[in-house]
């Protein structure tokens, strides 16, 4: 029973393969690392929540048989990613590169943040404000409404 | 607390619905922006589909190059705007078969009718890889020099046509 739950939680494994990932082989298992690293993080034009490693689209397909190529050219991941980014743009790059167009990108959930943090402060003052004492002729108000509403 | 500070929700509701209403109007959510505008057309040596002899040149002068395929079904619902802007208009439209079969593509074309100067076979889809072709049917406008001046990923038809034919009329 213990070895089938341990078994079940295996589920998710696959995912971490590459599609087709058998046609490509490397003798050094540093370039498959390399390899599996850089088709997860190009992105699939076609199907665009995918990345090359995920997608059984032709498209995907032909990117990741051309990354292998261009690696047993010898070329630098950089150099890599860069082939992709000019002939698809910085769409295919799931990590954005960092520029004016992209500071959104960047920035924008750290702004977000900062937004809530100011908004939770400003909440939590209002709700902490310690009234003032009531002033003895508004004791006495209280008194006679305490009193009135006895009877 | 001030006043003001009430409306800020609103503001944020307002600003949000904006980017939701540009979002949703725009055509194709899906099209990128192609790099490749204002570059070269990539170099290639492939077969042309008509002849089987090999080619590396486009025509000298402006031109559509329509990526196609006889798998694709967008393909088959553009072909009679191309054929009519082929015929009607004169313009000159150059075929990409991309990613599929010669003897497939001689019988489409027959039967459906020809709008292209000639087509270069890309069956591995080596051309397209170099053009950042992600779906077919994709139409790049190239002019004279050989630049790449637009891309319309998808079908061409007259509204499409509306505005990509600005940019073809500057390649004059």
């Amino acid at each position: 029973m213990r070895l089938f739950l341990l078994l079940l939680t295996l589920w998710a494994l696959p995912s971490l393969a590459v599609v087709e990932g058998y046609k490509y082989q490397f003798e050094d298992p540093n370039e498959l690392a390399r390899f599996n690293a850089l088709a997860a993080d190009l992105r699939c034009p076609k199907c665009q929540n995918q990345d090359l490693a995920d997608s059984n689209a032709p498209v995907a397909s032909d990117m990741r048989q051309k990354v292998y190529e261009l690696m047993l050219e010898g070329k630098s991941n950089d150099e890599i990613v860069q082939y992709m980014v000019d002939r698809y743009g910085d769409f295919v790059k799931y990590t954005p590169s960092f520029k004016p167009e992209t500071l959104l990108l960047w920035f924008g959930p750290g702004l977000l943040l900062l937004f809530g943090i100011a908004l939770l402060v400003l909440v939590r003052k209002n709700q902490n404000r310690s009234t003032a004492p009531l002033t003895a002729k508004e004791q006495a108000r209280l008194q006679a409404l305490q009193e009135k509403s006895k009877l | 607390m001030n006043r003001t500070l009430l409306f800020l929700p609103l503001g944020i509701f307002l600003a949000i619905g904006v980017l939701f209403w540009i979002g949703l109007g725009k055509e194709d959510k899906t099209a990128l922006p192609s790099p490749l505008i204002g570059k070269p057309f990539p170099q290639f040596i492939l077969n042309t589909v008509e002849s089987g002899q090999s080619t590396n040149t486009l025509p000298k002068e402006p031109v559509l190059v329509n990526v196609w395929a006889t798998w694709c079904p967008t393909c088959k619902a553009e072909h009679e705007f191309l054929k009519q802007l082929a015929k009607e208009q004169g313009i000159k439209i150059v075929g990409i078969n991309y990613k599929d079969d010669d003897a497939k593509a001689k019988q489409w074309l027959s039967a459906y009718g020809n709008p292209y100067l000639f087509n270069i076979a890309d069956p591995q889809g080596q051309l397209g890889l170099e053009l950042g072709v992600y779906g077919a049917p994709e139409t790049f406008l190239v002019d004279s020099q050989g630049i790449i001046r637009g891309k319309h990923v998808g079908d061409l038809n007259p509204k499409v046509w509306e505005t990509l034919q600005q940019t073809y009329k500057a390649m004059q």
